[in-house]
């Protein structure tokens, strides 16, 4: 598949799980393939990282549903800064645990897990939606237990990307880190993979141990090769954060003529194959 | 105690040593600072009084060494993989004491890391609540402030993060016996919740200690709420000289530190 293949079986209204975390290993050939289309009133789900500045600022996005959002080297993400104080996106804000059990529940496809994040905070005020249960297994004084009860996230579609798949959908990370991204793809009603590299099936073993192969072909509807497609975010060990291209992202929320530059340059590329032979001139000039 | 008077301790270092000792007597669990002077801190209770716990790095690893801040090439003696989703099973676990930044505290130790203004449509976006509401309902919490003035210690914060001990008092068993607010670290002093307090009313922040060349006076004023002040406020320790030396030559060679405080 093409990025743009997977943007046509998407539809405006969805609510659409990204993996990564943060800005590391973000399927962005697949968040700027959205960027330039037509889709609009999302409702998206992730660990937060540049996907959610982006698409808001572009007016893509209805509501963000997040653990956190933020830029890693770039503590707060900006364009998400600006999108909450204008007030342009809704917004769920869940602790960060509490956000892995809604994945979990989503996976699982039981209605909720129970947590004891959020009591005592400014969650429940934030999600007046959410609901507690009352356990119905006594403690050791006999006392029955109040608890949050994190419903499970409902996701049309995922996306996510890994450093190899082969073209079945096998997806493997190489990195330190999975994240969350088998349980985006095991809780979505289909996951579209991006990675650096297809390769046979018999080499997926090549490069990594058993145990990095762990997002099995049954929860995967669509394999995109994309080399570099976590750009500007990191993919280790294939490459790390772009910080540069990052800092000038980050320096477009206060200066609406170099983001409108930024979104013709990068966001409206036509294609990732384009994107990344601008990437290339670019890095050309400046050597 | 230790005066090196040919290399006096500065602030900075002074803090280091007051979030060290935060940690102090907390045994096999994860340590889990966040942001410079508290990693250095961490790293400089295990290096020293607390051998046994563990210390998480920025990578997905819990490494065995005793390494630098900031130096992501440093050679690491690696114990155990801690990806994130591990660290939320530490956290629901109870074994890990974490120290966290916040905008805004209040008497009790409600924490706003999140928001200013209506969290609806705010003034200013902050980092969220991240994994505060957990981590306060799960295990020990340490605060790190670097900027002590009325608009960090204030009487009511604007959202609460992590939740203080009025906040924690009417709910269940397990909360309150796994909650725990252990220091509140800043640039000026060292506080707690340590006073005892009337029966049934919630614990306040005391005034521990102040950091040497501070005044009970100045921190008085720089705290939007009345603090409990014992009768003698004792100084901060002050870094051993072998503390200073972890300090300057191991943990910070680079003085990273210093960022935090004007340097």
């Amino acid at each position: 598949m093409s990025e743009d293949d997977v943007i046509a079986q998407l539809s405006s209204g969805m609510t659409i799980g990204i993996g990564g975390w943060g800005s590391r290993r973000k399927p962005m050939s697949l968040v700027r393939a959205i960027a330039r289309s037509e889709l609009t009133d999302l409702t998206i789900v992730c660990y937060g990282g540049p996907e959610v500045g982006i698409l808001s600022a572009l007016g893509k996005v209805r509501r963000a549903v997040y653990g956190f959002v933020s830029l890693d080297s770039i503590p707060l993400e900006p364009h998400f800064r600006q999108a909450r104080q204008q007030g342009s996106i809704e917004v769920t804000e869940l602790d960060e645990g509490a956000f892995y059990l809604g994945l979990l529940a989503g996976a699982h496809r039981v209605p909720f897990y129970p947590t004891r994040a959020g009591l005592g905070s400014d969650m429940l005020l934030m999600n007046p939606d959410l609901a507690t249960v009352t356990s119905p297994y006594p403690d050791a004084d006999g006392a029955y237990e109040e608890l949050v009860a994190i419903p499970a996230f409902q996701l049309d579609a995922s996306l996510v990307h890994m450093n190899r798949a082969d073209s079945a959908g096998n997806g493997q990370f190489l990195g330190p880190d999975l994240y969350f991204d088998d349980l985006f793809a095991k809780a979505a009603s289909a996951t579209y993979l991006s990675c650096e590299k297809v390769v046979e099936t018999g080499e997926l073993l090549d490069e990594g141990s058993l145990h990095t192969i762990k997002i099995p072909r049954i929860f995967v509807d669509g394999v995109v090769e994309s080399p570099r497609g976590a750009h500007f975010t990191e993919c280790p060990p294939d490459y790390g954060r772009d910080e540069a291209f990052q800092r000038t992202y980050a320096a477009t929320a206060k200066d609406p003529d170099a983001w409108k530059v930024f979104v013709d340059r990068w966001l409206e590329a036509p294609s990732h194959t384009e994107y990344l032979e601008r990437l290339d001139s670019e890095a050309g000039k400046s050597a | 105690m230790n005066r090196p008077t040919d290399f006096p301790a500065t602030r900075d270092e002074v803090c280091v040593v007051a979030i060290a000792e935060a940690f102090r007597g907390d045994g096999e669990i994860l340590c889990n600072p966040i942001g410079t002077t508290p990693i250095i801190g961490g790293r400089l209770a295990r290096a020293t009084f607390e051998p046994t716990m563990v210390v998480t790095d920025a990578v997905a690893v819990l490494a065995a060494n005793i390494l630098p801040v900031g130096d992501d090439d440093a050679e690491r003696l690696v114990e155990a993989w801690m990806p994130y989703r591990d660290v939320f099973d530490v956290v629901w676990s109870g074994r890990r004491h974490i120290v966290m930044g916040a905008s805004q505290i209040d008497a009790h130790g409600n924490q706003n890391l999140a928001a200013i203004g209506d969290w609806r449509r705010p003034k200013a976006q902050l980092l969220g609540l991240r994994g505060a509401p957990g981590n306060l309902t799960n295990h020990v919490t340490t605060y790190w402030i670097p900027n002590h003035s009325t608009r960090s210690f204030v009487a009511t914060v604007d959202l609460v993060s992590g939740p203080g001990y009025d906040r924690v008092a009417p709910l269940s068993a397990f909360i309150r016996a796994n909650h725990e607010i252990r220091r509140v670290v800043s640039n000026l002093a060292v506080l707690d919740f340590e006073n005892p307090g009337e029966p049934d009313t919630p614990r306040r922040m005391r005034l521990r200690s102040v950091h040497p060349g501070v005044t009970v006076d100045e921190v008085v004023k720089a705290t939007g709420f009345a603090l409990d002040l014992p009768d003698e406020v004792p100084e901060s320790r002050l870094p051993t000289l072998e503390e200073l030396h972890l300090i300057r030559e191991v943990l910070d060679p680079q003085g990273l530190r210093k960022a935090e405080f004007g340097g």
